[in-house]
This record gives C-alpha cells, sequence and structure tokens, in this order.
C-alpha cells in the first residue's frame, strides 16, 4: 500500500477525480501506471500519436474514433484526468446509488454509457445519427468489402428501423431504444485479485452484456 | 374419453365430432397396438425373447419352422398356401414402426385436446401413456417388453436428442456464460453426488430400515446417478415454458456438460464397488479421467466436426446427399466418444458446434432446411418414445419399493439441488458482471430436473455386483416421476407467479447486429488502450484467426470473405421479402393511397411496420412497359427449355409446389396487372410476368443477393437479369439488385446464402453489379411472388426459431 499511496500522491486533485469518477485508489494507480507506459516522452499529457502507438488498436475499424473520443472538442492532448474520466464510463453501475435529482447524473450510469457509445457515432455532435455519419461508421466496420449501394441500403434499412420521428436520423432516444430489453451495458470491471499496478494489467475485466 | 372431450369443448359440435372420432380411432389402434406386441412378445414357436437380436430370431424361426415343415412333409402333402400370415419375419421392424407410430399419434393426440396441453407438459402425457400402455400389455397378459433398454437408449434414441441440441446451441450466450455452466455442471453435480450419496449412507446406516446391507460405495453410485440434470426432460419443460434466454442456457448448459462428470463418477464408483474401497490415488485418477473424458470428448467432436466441414465445402455437385454428411459424421463423433468411454454427450455438442458456421455456409439452402428438419423430427420422436417407454418400463418392473429410500432419495435430491445452487451463485456472483438473482436462483434449482439416462445408467448396474439394483430402480422412477410431474407440472405457473423474464420474441434487427459490432470493437480498443488481454481481445484474435487461416479451407468459394454484417442483413431482407409475398400476394402500395385501388385480395397479413413505411420508387409508364417486355419475353423462353426433371438436381421440386399455387397468383397478377396500369403515377414495380415458374425455379432460395432491397429515394430502372446456369440461354434480363456476388460466410449466424455458384443446377438469378444498372434501384415489394412462393419449404412460419434467425 505505501507504493499506491506514494503514487497516489504524484497525482494532482487525486480526491476530486475519485469521488467525481468513483474508481477506488488502486484502480486509478492502476490507471496512472498506464497512462505513464503510454506517455512515452513523459510530458504528462497523452497525444493522439500516443495513442496510435498501440498496435492492435490500429487495427481496430474503429480505433480512431475511440481515440477521439478521449480528446475533448478543440483539445489535442489528454491529462491524466480527462482519461480517467472518459475510462470512468465503463464502471460497473453502481445499483445502490440513492437516486438524487439534483446532483448530476455520474458518469458510469447506464444513461451516461450509451451517450458515450452515442457519440462515438455522432461525431459532429449534433445530437443526432444521420445517415451519412451511419455510413461513415458501416464503412469503417466493413473494412471495404462491400459496394456502396449495399452500405447505402443497410443505412437505410437501420435508419428506417429506429428511427420513430422519421427525421432520418437516429435521435439519442431512438438509440437507446434499440437493444431488445434496452438493458445495453457496457462495463469494465476490475477483477477481485489486483495486483501490482504493471502496464500489462491481467486483472481487468471488460465486459459488454446485453440482455 | 369421447364424453369427456364432449364436456371441454366449447367450439362447434363439427370439431367435437371430429375430434372424438380421432380420438376413437387412436384407441382402437392403440388396443390393436398393445394386443399386437403383447401377442408378439409371448412366445410362439418356441422361446424366443423380444428384444432387439432380430436375426438370432429369425434363425431361430426358420430353423425351427424348416424342422416343423420338414415333420409335415413326412406326412401329407399340404394345399399350396394361397394368403399366409408369417408374422415373425417382419416382427422387429414393425414393432418398431409400430411404437414410433404409437408416440407420434399420442403427440398430435394431445394437441387436439383443448386444454390438456396447456396445462400438463407433454412429457406427462407422455409417460402416462406410457404407463397406460404398459398396463394395457400386462392385462392382456403378456410380459411386458424390456423395451428401455440401455443400449437402445444410448445409441438410438439419445444421439438425435443432443445432436439437436448441439446444433442449434446458441454459441454466444453459451460462451458468455460458460464460466457459470461448468460451475454447475462440475462443482454442482459433484456435491450433488456425494451429498446425496453419503446422507443415503447415513439413513442406511440407522437402524430399522433394514436397509444396513447398503454399502457406502454403491450409494454414492446411487448418488451420481441421481443427481445429474437431465438433458432431454429439460429440454422437454423448458421448451414450453419461453423462459428468458439466460435461465434457459445455464440450465441447459448444465444438463449437457455434466454428462462428462457423471459418466466419470459412475465408472468410478462401478469400479471400485467390488473392491470396497477408494483410495486418494483413485480419486487422483479419477480427477485426471475426467479432464481426459472431457476434453477428449470435446476433441473428438471437433475433429469429427472439421471433417463434416471440409467435406461439405466438395458437395456442391451432390446436393442430394448433403445432410446425409451432417448427421453420418456426428453420429460417428458420438460413437467414437463412447468407443473409448469419453463424454460422447461432449463430442455430439462440439460437432455441432463446430461445424456448423462452416457447412451451412457450403450447403444448399434445401439441405440446411432438410438438417434443421430432420434434426426437429427425430429429436422429437426420440423424445416421445423415450418418455413412454419410461412410463412403460415403469409398469414392467421389477420393483422394490422401500419407503425409506425412496422418500429420503426425494427429500435428499430436492434438498442437495437447492443448497447447491444458492451456494455455488454466491459464489459465482462475485465474478459475474449481470447477477443472478434470487428468482433466477430458484427456476435453476427447480429446473433440475432427472431423467431418462439415470433410468438407463440405473438398468445398466450389474445384478450380481448389486443386489439392491432394483431398490435403486424404484428410487430413480420416483424421483424421475416426482421431478418430472410435480416440478414440471409447477414450474410454468410458478414462472407466471414470480414474474420471471420471458423470452424475447422480438427478432433481431439490423440495428442490433450493428450495435453488437460496433460495441464489440468499442470494448476491444478500450481494453487495448488499457492494456489488457481481457475477454474481448482474444475473441478479437479468434475471429481473426478464424477468418484468415480457418474459413479459407474450409468453405468452398468465395463466400468466406462476407463480412458477417452482410450476410446478416442478407438474410434479414430476403426474410422480409418472403414474408412479402406469402403475406399478400407481394403487391404494395404506398400508404398514401390505400383507397383508389381496392384490392380485397391483398391483404398482407404481417406486414413489417417498417416494409409498409417505405415509400415506393416511381416509374414513367415507358420504362415499366420496357421491364415488363423484357422480363416476359425471357422468362418465356427460358422456361421451354427448363423441362427435364432429374432426381439429383433438385431443380423442379420447387416448381412442383409451387404450381398450384401459381397458377393462382398467375390468375391474380394478371388481374391486379390490369388495375395497376390505370394509375399512372403511383405504379410499383410491375407485377410478376405470369411466366414465373420459371424464376421460380431460380435457386433463390440459396441466392440472396438476387433479392431486392427497397431505397427510400432512389431513381432508376430496376432491371432484372436471369441467368440460367443452364448452357443454352444467353437472355439475360438485369436484376435491380446491385449488390454484387458476395460469399456468405457464417459466424454462427445460420444462414443461407450461396454465392452465385455456376455450379448449381437450374435457372439462377445473379445480380448484376453496379455498373449495369442505371442507378442502384430497387424493386417494389411486388418482386415475384410466384417465385418467393416457390422457394425453400413451405414450413410453419411460426416455427420458434433457434437463436438466430431462420428462414422459415
Amino acid at each position: 500500500m505505501g507504493s499506491t499511496n506514494s503514487t497516489l500522491s504524484k497525482i494532482p486533485n487525486v480526491e476530486e477525480l475519485m469521488q467525481e469518477t468513483g474508481f477506488t485508489p488502486a484502480h486509478i494507480v492502476r490507471l496512472y501506471d498506464r497512462f505513464e507506459a503510454l506517455d512515452k516522452e513523459k510530458t504528462g499529457h497523452l497525444r493522439p500519436q500516443d495513442f496510435g502507438a498501440i498496435n492492435r488498436l490500429a487495427m481496430n475499424p474503429i480505433g480512431d474514433r475511440i481515440i477521439g473520443a478521449f480528446f475533448s472538442p478543440g483539445q489535442e492532448t489528454v491529462d491524466f484526468h480527462s482519461f480517467v474520466r472518459t475510462l470512468a464510463h465503463f464502471r460497473p453501475v453502481d445499483k445502490k446509488r440513492p437516486k438524487d435529482p439534483s446532483m448530476p447524473e455520474p458518469v458510469n450510469s447506464r444513461t451516461s454509457k450509451l451517450k458515450f457509445a452515442f457519440q462515438l457515432y455522432d461525431q459532429d455532435k449534433d445530437g443526432k445519427i444521420s445517415r451519412a455519419e451511419l455510413l461513415q461508421v458501416l464503412r469503417s466496420m466493413l473494412e471495404m468489402q462491400v459496394t456502396e449501394e449495399q452500405l447505402e441500403s443497410i443505412a437505410d434499412r437501420t435508419i428506417q428501423e429506429a428511427d420513430l420521428d422519421k427525421d432520418d436520423a437516429i435521435s439519442f432516444e431512438e438509440f437507446r431504444k434499440v437493444p431488445p430489453a434496452r438493458a445495453l451495458r457496457l462495463t469494465y470491471q476490475h477483477g477481485a485479485f489486483a495486483a501490482q499496478g504493471t502496464q500489462n494489467t491481467k486483472t481487468c475485466k471488460v465486459h459488454a452484456h446485453r440482455k | 374419453m369421447s364424453v369427456r372431450v364432449a364436456l371441454h369443448s366449447p367450439t362447434g359440435s363439427r370439431s367435437f365430432l371430429e375430434r372424438g372420432l380421432l380420438l376413437l380411432v387412436m384407441l382402437i389402434f392403440l388396443e390393436g397396438t398393445v394386443l399386437t406386441l403383447g401377442a408378439a412378445s409371448s412366445p410362439d414357436i418356441s422361446a424366443q425373447d423380444n428384444t432387439g437380436g432380430g436375426h438370432d430370431r429369425r434363425d431361430d424361426h426358420r430353423g425351427i419352422a424348416g424342422s416343423h415343415e420338414h415333420t409335415n412333409y413326412t406326412y401329407t402333402k399340404k394345399a399350396f398356401p394361397v394368403l399366409s400370415l408369417d408374422y415373425h419375419h417382419i416382427q422387429v421392424p414393425f414393432e418398431i414402426s409400430l411404437w414410433v407410430l404409437l408416440a407420434s399419434l399420442m403427440k398430435l393426440g394431445f394437441h387436439l385436446i383443448p386444454r390438456l396441453s396447456s396445462i400438463v407438459p407433454e412429457s406427462c402425457l407422455l409417460i402416462v401413456v406410457g404407463l397406460l400402455v404398459g398396463g394395457l400389455i400386462k392385462l392382456a397378459g403378456e410380459e411386458v417388453p424390456p423395451v428401455l433398454d440401455s443400449n437402445l437408449f444410448f445409441l438410438c434414441l439419445l444421439p438425435p436428442i443432443i445432436l439437436d441440441a448441439g446444433y442449434f446451441l446458441p454459441i454466444r450466450p453459451f460462451m458468455e456464460n460458460i464460466g457459470t455452466i461448468l460451475m454447475f455442471a462440475v462443482v454442482g453435480t459433484l456435491w450433488n453426488a456425494f451429498f446425496v450419496g453419503g446422507l443415503l449412507y447415513a439413513v442406511c446406516q440407522i437402524e430399522g430400515t433394514y436397509l444396513s446391507q447398503v454399502e457406502l460405495l454403491p450409494c454414492l453410485l446411487f448418488g451420481s446417478i441421481i443427481s445429474a440434470v437431465d438433458p432431454v426432460a429439460v429440454l422437454a419443460v423448458f421448451e414450453e415454458i419461453h423462459i428468458n434466454e439466460l435461465l434457459h442456457i445455464l440450465v441447459f448448459g448444465e444438463s449437457l456438460l455434466n454428462d462428462a462428470v457423471t459418466v466419470v463418477l459412475y465408472h468410478l464408483f462401478e469400479e471400485y464397488s467390488g473392491a470396497g474401497e477408494v483410495t486418494p490415488m483413485d480419486v487422483v485418477l479419477g480427477v485426471i479421467c475426467f479432464l481426459i473424458v472431457s476434453l477428449g470428448g470435446i476433441a473428438v467432436g471437433a475433429i469429427y466436426g472439421i471433417l463434416a466441414a471440409f467435406t461439405s465445402r466438395f458437395t456442391s455437385h451432390t446436393r442430394v446427399i448433403e445432410p446425409l454428411f451432417v448427421f453420418v459424421y456426428s453420429y460417428m463423433a458420438y460413437l467414437s466418444a463412447e468407443m473409448f468411454h469419453l463424454s460422447g454427450i461432449m463430442a455430439l455438442i462440439a460437432c455441432g458446434a463446430v461445424m456448423r458456421p462452416y457447412v451451412e455456409a457450403n450447403i444448399s439452402h434445401k439441405s440446411h432446411t432438410t438438417v434443421k428438419y430432420f434434426l426437429k423430427m427425430w429429436s422429437s420422436v426420440s423424445e416421445t418414445l423415450i418418455f413412454i417407454f419410461l412410463g412403460v418400463a415403469t409398469v414392467a418392473g421389477p420393483h422394490a419399493w422401500n419407503w425409506t429410500f425412496v422418500s429420503v432419495t426425494v427429500i435428499l435430491c430436492l434438498v442437495s439441488r437447492v443448497i447447491g445452487v444458492v451456494g455455488l451463485t454466491f459464489i459465482i456472483n462475485k465474478f459475474r458482471i449481470v447477477k443472478l438473482t434470487t428468482k433466477d436462483q430458484f427456476i435453476v434449482a427447480y429446473g433440475g430436473l432427472r431423467g431418462a439416462i439415470a433410468f438407463s445408467l440405473g438398468y445398466l448396474l450389474d445384478k450380481d455386483l448389486f443386489p439392491m439394483r432394483t431398490m435403486f430402480l424404484t428410487a430413480i422412477i420416483t424421483e424421475i416421476f416426482f421431478t418430472v410431474f410435480v416440478q414440471g407440472m409447477t414450474i410454468k405457473p410458478l414462472v407466471d407467479l414470480l414474474a420471471v423474464k420471458k423470452k424475447q420474441e422480438a427478432k433481431r434487427s439490423i440495428n442490433e447486429e450493428i450495435h453488437t459490432q460496433f460495441l464489440d470493437h468499442l470494448l476491444t480498443g478500450i481494453e487495448d488502450i488499457c492494456g489488457h488481454y481481457g475477454h474481448h481481445h482474444w475473441k478479437d484474435k479468434l475471429n481473426r484467426f478464424n477468418k484468415k487461416y480457418i474459413k479459407k479451407c474450409l468453405i468452398a468459394g468465395e463466400r468466406y470473405k462476407e463480412p458477417q454484417l452482410i450476410a446478416f442483413y442478407h438474410k434479414m431482407e430476403f426474410k422480409q421479402a418472403i414474408e412479402l409475398v406469402e403475406s399478400g400476394g407481394g403487391v404494395k402500395l404506398p400508404s398514401a393511397m390505400p383507397s383508389q385501388v381496392s384490392m380485397q385480395n391483398i391483404q398482407p397479413k404481417k406486414l413489417p411496420p417498417a416494409v409498409a413505411e417505405r415509400a415506393l420508387p416511381q416509374f414513367t409508364k415507358g420504362r415499366e412497359e420496357e421491364i415488363r417486355k423484357i422480363l416476359r419475353s425471357n422468362l418465356q423462353k427460358t422456361r421451354q427449355r427448363l423441362r427435364s426433371y432429374n432426381r439429383h438436381t433438385l431443380v423442379a421440386d420447387p416448381f412442383e409446389d409451387g404450381w398450384n399455387d401459381f397458377l393462382l397468383k398467375k390468375q391474380r397478377m394478371i388481374e391486379l396487372e390490369k388495375k395497376m396500369t390505370e394509375m399512372s403515377n403511383y405504379l410499383t414495380v410491375p407485377a410478376a410476368p405470369p411466366d414465373s415458374p420459371t424464376m421460380c425455379r431460380a435457386r433463390l432460395a440459396s441466392d440472396p443477393n438476387a433479392f431486392y432491397n427497397i431505397k427510400a429515394s432512389s431513381e432508376g430502372v430496376p432491371t432484372i437479369q436471369v441467368d440460367l446456369a443452364s448452357p443454352q440461354s444467353p437472355d439475360s434480363v438485369n436484376m435491380l439488385n446491385e449488390f454484387s456476388k458476395r460469399g456468405a460466410t457464417d459466424q454462427g449466424l445460420g444462414q443461407r446464402e450461396g454465392a452465385t455458384r455456376d455450379e448449381d443446377q437450374g435457372l439462377m438469378m445473379k445480380p448484376s453489379s453496379a455498373g449495369k444498372v442505371e442507378k442502384g434501384e430497387e424493386d417494389g415489394g411486388n418482386k415475384n411472388p410466384g417465385l418467393m412462393r416457390c422457394l425453400s419449404d413451405p414450413g410453419p412460419s411460426n416455427e420458434d426459431e433457434e437463436d438466430e434467425p431462420f428462414l422459415p
């Protein structure tokens, strides 16, 4: 625990961070170690190139979108706080959270998770997934193996199925309804047996469950 | 029985009469069956036993008859027998067929009685029927045949059910919950076995029960036999309660995977019951044996599965025997595993699950349908027979009823199951994201039904080694009856009472599919960012490996390249096309003008809302005429050429099926066309040309690329391209489809797509590539109703689909 504390003390505003995101100190330390590992030049900020250095991410069809999600609009670097805040979306949902309407929606609630996913689709942030955006997503996922017409027909059909107010785009409300039972969960869970915060922390598990 | 029907039928007298008659017929038949079976079981000419070994009997018979005849001939010359009855000649096949027929008629009968099938699960009714039949045979004075022979059960009755389960196993939920399932299957079964066995032994030692001669090892053996949840019973009961997917897969998966544990425990205890003790060394060996049995079984299954997949790659010229490969390879996998005393059930499951994606990409649509229906048919018959035989075997006995033993067994089983489930869930929930609630636990515990496997295992016990075998059998039967009747009957009301989540009836939509894939990518990405090799990382790796190497080997042609999403989309569109056609003659009108056209005939029954909303493309009249002309001319010509029917090509089948419907549709179409020409502006795509039987012949079923696609906004002309596989016709009418020929692959989606393979016989509709079409355009729903109709098999469309949507 000594090492944890010392690491924690290196991070500015760590209490506030934990409060906001709900991560435990052990998690924060682990993430910090990972952050440092990615930050090869030790500037304290991550740039897109640092993310791009992760090989497997480059192979991911929506890798660049994910990277983009870490950067707030207009910013070119990601500091540790933003890093953690983005990853906080993937914490398991706190079932016992009292429903306090005055407090803002916590980062890892179901709605926030869905919103995060929604924003990955909606690149221009206008609150709707337009046909063009959908086409882009399809194009990147299908990796150039299909013709334009096929893509367009899929996009059309997708919009037709989900679009309830007929504006030819999918709004967040419509997006929420898509998975049956509406229980789309993005969860990133730390294993019960925490290891030291090494680079390849094998104790984290990432799950997506659709019920 | 007819009286009861009279009381219960609320419908008109006519249907009552029908039902009454049918039941009467069945009763008579039943009597006849029973008497025949009874008569058959008693020795006629000489001592012959009834089970199996038709050869022996026949030889016996012939030998004896020969001697009889010899003696006869020395006396007199008989008159030439004009008509004679020789039952023994055909006895065995006759009896088998009679049983199967009886089983099927019973199944039919149950669904005719209005309320019975909703209250009582089928399995219960079938056991009752078995009891009746057994009782009747006994009453007739004959000896009841020991029908639930272990060989018959394990080699003939069980494999179809397991193969059906394994082939259609929903892989994704299964793999997601594999940890939980394994925990329940392995640890749960072990716990049950030892708890029940141990406590039974303790009870037996109590004085006054007269059971003190039952030793520890036989008790443990008994515990291991009775603790295994039975897949047949679970399937039979759970099928009717439509519970949510998670619970279903948990209980069902457990029942499948506990076979390995049961096999090992059974053999272990059986081996050492003679010796009387088990040393720690034996336990270690047992554990090793368990690993070998389970992993070995899976390996054997996987090998055969890959062989089957590889074989199916080359079957494009001999489509008729494609289903055979699926069945035979699977059965061989089962038998090979049983040969080494590995777990046959796991081999079957592994074989089915491994071969499915590749085989389905390779075989034709018809073969796929055949496989599906044969599996369903066989497993259904097997299940029915198993339950009936259980009933008969109960009557047959012999029984040794011991109140203490039996009641303690029943109670202990229930108790141990509950404790086991609760305890394991407590541990499992620490590792699960989606926790199992109390309701879930209750259903899992309550759904642990025992069935015929337990009985057969008990039956296999050696009489000499286990003098209390009859007592064991009695207890096993009682436990089975208890679980099937009491638990089986009450689980449905309990599910409703507890408001357990039911199975989602919603079909998978393209949205869901896209989101699923998107999320997979997202989570894999996040895992990579965090630097962790998690669940998604490995899954992604496996997928890439699969795509790169395996699919190339095992899938014929170019189809392995097609991304899953596209294949899924094709399938959906295709399905919708068929639905559309089947429901309303295929004419779709824009919602703007329902009043102007009175098409009474065209009432789409279940038009998916999305489809109904689609705007239809608009054509100029001239274009339309052009299209129609082209269609007609081409199709007329091609029709004349395809006259020959070849048994090996399966070409003419749809033709035969749809012909009558076709004529009707033709009539309607002509009428429709007339009406449609009146409406100049809103015309949709031309009605199907009257000569569509040839289109029918097109293996559209296996060629999804040929369907259409409805887009909200496009213009242009749909062109239909008909490329005949037969070398004679050079005509081609370009089909609207802009999809280029893509291979179909499958990742467990169970698809039916086939590329435009020229080796397919018969008329094929090849889509044109984008270049040929003026602007990718789609046809209205009006496509070729006859075409669609003639496709594939007219299976019941409200059939419960397995996990993946599958074309009806």
